[in-house]
């Protein structure tokens, strides 16, 4: 990452917003799609005011429709346009699933490299909010099965504008996740100017010995809350923030099991196919003889949806301490 | 886990049995392939075995009570399993009760979404030591071995192997007692001298041993035959060499009926002139060190640093003894003939049996011959000594039709030499070629030769 003259302070929403403001600014084949992100300037003020500066021929309302929404943006995309299209939460994301997996994610193969589509599909998940059953859902793990798709959640501000900057850049379609707990709550130094990160590449956010712990989006911050905590018993816990979800970062990962022996994976999806299972089949495949310890998700319940009630979103999620938990047993194994 | 245990069917037209007698009661433990109940059938009375260890947990048929083949008699909860929590939940899902187990909202939640309960918040089963020591009648040798090595990761098994530390040995410090990478790697560091040796712990049920009482000459069943020195260092070098090198094998089958049909002529005027006998030995080493001249790569050794390819060319004998293997060198083997090895190996030979071989006799091998076929071994998979690239040996010489090179059958004097090779040093290009070349040395030697 090219760290430019200096750095400004900004959280999740205000990284995304500028990072899409200068992409407007500096490439007008950019174009904007979805609900509300016109008029509105999106449900979190994200593309606020955008339409009075670009205009509405590049910042488009769009009825309630997903399929239409990323359908259009595919044909724009494979036209020469780099549209970035919004899914307002991405529990509205499957009508567009076709769009997604059967047009975009194949554009590239199917016209055996004469088309590309340069797509970028942003879409808020993740609970925590009291968002209930359509504003809490994690979905990568509905998508990450399908080749073509490159699919990124990053949790740092710093790491969501190199990572957009990077989707935005990248030929071929990218299901970019907003993490909206973090949207607000999370700040860091946010360097300026042009740079990408790129997709595929973790981040060690906090090295140690004992224990390898895995996770993305929301969680990283706790599980680095919980990692910190474990410090001051003589724990030590090493951080990885997957960042990209697909294309994974096999080497980060193999690289800190190898050295640690011990492997936990932590994500706010439920876990049965999550993303945790592709992690650890191929831990098991590339370094079961560095093992000291059975793999272990710490993951969502296999329950439909995270409910309204206090209570249950609390149970639905892992909290930092029971994260600290799950890894003290794990160091202590 | 629990697992339900049928009346077995005893004889393919038996369809029902009888529950004799229960030779365990709910709570008792059981060892798998323990008898823990007594069937009767019209054509058999037998006990049956338990299928897993663990504890009887409860007996669905009474004494006397005859049922179908099939029908559910007992169940046992296998030992390491998650206790009666997980069951008793799936009897009556939602209630989540148990004294052992807090009620956990998750399954809860999971059960009133009508989808399995979620135990996922747990470590995987640990390793449990096995409970039920004071009732099982009867522990096979080896179950606290077994047990102690149930846990071990394989991250553990391969640190112990690399820094060949016996598991057992370790003083765990996880979860259990559970021995972790880190204690493999402080029992390492801790003395690279003892912990190798270190006896695994016994067995408790196995019956105390008597040390002393028996010997290597005269073993005593059920006894232990103390290690003498020269044992210890067999064992040291050949679980070194084993480990260290990797073995490859191949075999080649030589027409020796010429060579021994020299020995033949030769042999009664050479006992007489050197009061050495004259075995086919001599012969085979001298092909050996002519093969080896032009395979240098077998007479070497692998380094860190490298291949060390060998200045001379000493030929280690390997002999057995009653106690013991000893492999004295024949130095310089490529500067004598024949008959000068027949004498020079003739005397290690004898000193050998007389154990009054030196220490200088025993070192500087570069390459080894092990005449195996005495006792009528046709083939055989030696193990390289230590630090050379490869061993052959000489197996039985039997008479055999063999097709000749004019297609006619003709009855000769055939012999396998049989060639372990430390891959590492070469490859099987060299070492076939090696292995052809001595054929082809062996059966061209002839009763015209010299000595």
């Amino acid at each position: 990452m090219a760290v430019a003259s200096g750095s400004q302070t900004m959280n999740n929403v205000e990284a995304v917003r500028a990072t899409l403001y200068e992409a407007m600014k500096s490439d007008d084949r950019t174009v904007i799609i979805g609900e509300d992100v016109g008029n509105r300037g999106n449900v979190f003020l994200i593309t606020k005011d955008f339409i009075k500066e670009f205009g509405p021929q590049r910042v488009i309302d769009t009825p309630i429709a997903e399929a239409s929404i990323v359908g259009i943006a595919v044909g724009m995309a494979m036209e020469g346009l780099r549209p970035i299209a919004e899914i307002q939460f991405a529990d509205f994301i499957y009508p567009a699933f076709n769009q997604i997996v059967g047009e975009a994610a194949k554009t590239r193969y199917r016209s055996n490299g004469e088309y590309t589509c340069p797509l970028v599909i942003r879409t808020p998940y993740g609970g925590g909010v009291r968002g209930a059953l359509s504003h809490s859902v994690s979905i990568e793990a509905l998508f990450y099965h399908v080749p073509g798709l490159k699919i990124v959640a990053p949790a740092f501000p710093a790491d969501v504008k190199g990572l957009l900057n990077a989707a935005i850049d990248d030929p071929d379609p990218v299901l970019f996740l907003e993490h909206k707990k973090t949207y607000r709550l999370i700040k860091g130094e946010v360097p300026d100017g042009h740079y990408t990160i790129p997709i595929g590449k973790a981040d060690v956010k906090k090295t140690g010995t004992q224990l390898t712990v895995v996770s993305y989006g929301l969680y990283v911050h706790w599980a680095l809350e919980a990692a910190n905590a474990l410090e001051q018993e003589g724990l030590s816990v090493e951080v990885i923030d997957l960042r990209s979800i697909r294309p994974m970062d096999r080497t980060a990962i193999l690289q800190s099991v190898r050295k640690t022996r011990k492997l936990l994976i932590i994500h706010e999806d439920n876990k049965f196919g999550g993303i945790g299972a592709e992690i650890s089949a191929m831990v098991a495949e590339e370094a079961l003889f560095d093992l000291d310890a059975p793999i272990r998700r710490l993951a969502a319940p296999d329950v439909p949806a995270m409910g309204y009630a206090l209570p249950l979103e609390e149970e639905y999620m892992s909290s930092p301490a029971e994260m600290a938990d799950s890894m003290r047993e794990m160091v202590k194994f | 886990m629990a697992t339900t245990i049928t009346m077995p069917q005893l004889g393919e037209t038996v369809t029902e049995g009888t529950v004799e007698r229960w030779l365990k009661q709910p709570g008792e433990s059981v060892e798998k392939y323990e008898a823990f109940v007594e069937v009767s059938t019209d054509k058999v009375n037998s006990e049956v075995p338990a299928p897993v260890t663990g504890t009887l947990r409860e007996i669905l048929v009474q004494e006397g009570t005859t049922v179908a083949t099939g029908t559910a008699i007992a169940i046992i909860e296998e030992v390491g399993a998650v206790p009666a929590a997980s069951a008793a939940k799936a009897a009556a899902p939602g209630s989540g009760a148990s004294a052992t187990e807090p009620p956990k909202t998750r399954e809860a939640m999971a059960a009133s979404a009508n989808l399995e309960p979620v135990p996922g918040f747990n470590l995987p089963e640990m390793p449990v030591q096995h409970a039920g020591n004071g009732h099982a009648r009867v522990a096979p040798p080896d179950a606290s071995s077994e047990t102690a090595l149930r846990g071990v990761s394989p991250a553990v098994r391969k640190l112990a192997r690399e820094h060949r530390i016996d598991v057992r040995s370790i003083r765990g410090t996880g979860a259990n007692g559970r021995v972790t990478a880190q204690d493999v790697l402080a029992a390492a560091s801790a003395g690279a001298s003892a912990p190798a040796a270190a006896p695994p712990a016994k067995p408790a049920a196995a019956p105390p041993l008597k040390p002393g009482t028996s010997t290597y000459g005269e073993p005593i069943p059920g006894t232990l035959i103390p290690l003498t020195s020269a044992r210890r260092i067999i064992a040291e070098r050949m679980v070194e060499s084993k480990h260290t090198a990797p073995h490859a094998w191949s075999m080649v089958e030589v027409d020796v009926t010429n060579v021994w049909k020299w020995r033949a002529r030769e042999k009664d005027a050479f006992e007489r002139a050197t009061g050495y006998k004259l075995t086919l030995l001599p012969f085979f080493i001298r092909a050996v060190v002519e093969s080896l001249a032009g395979f240098p790569l077998m007479n070497a050794r692998f380094t860190a640093d490298g291949i060390l390819v060998e200045r001379d060319v000493n030929i280690g004998i390997a002999i057995g003894l009653p106690t013991n293997l000893v492999v004295p060198v024949v130095k310089g083997a490529d500067k004598l003939s024949i008959k000068g090895l027949a004498i020079a190996s003739g005397e290690l030979i004898d000193k050998a049996r007389r154990n009054k071989l030196s220490a200088d006799d025993l070192q500087g091998g570069t390459f080894t011959v092990n005449n195996n076929g005495a006792n009528g071994s046709y083939a055989s998979a030696p193990i390289i000594n230590g630090g050379q690239a490869g061993i052959v040996t000489m197996e039985t010489v039997v008479k055999k039709p063999v097709v000749t090179a004019d297609e006619a059958i003709a009855v000769r004097s055939m012999m396998n030499v049989c060639l372990s090779l430390d891959h590492r040093v070469v490859d099987g290009y060299v070492a076939s070629g090696f292995l052809a070349d001595l054929k082809k040395r062996l059966e061209a030697m002839g009763p015209s030769g010299i000595l």
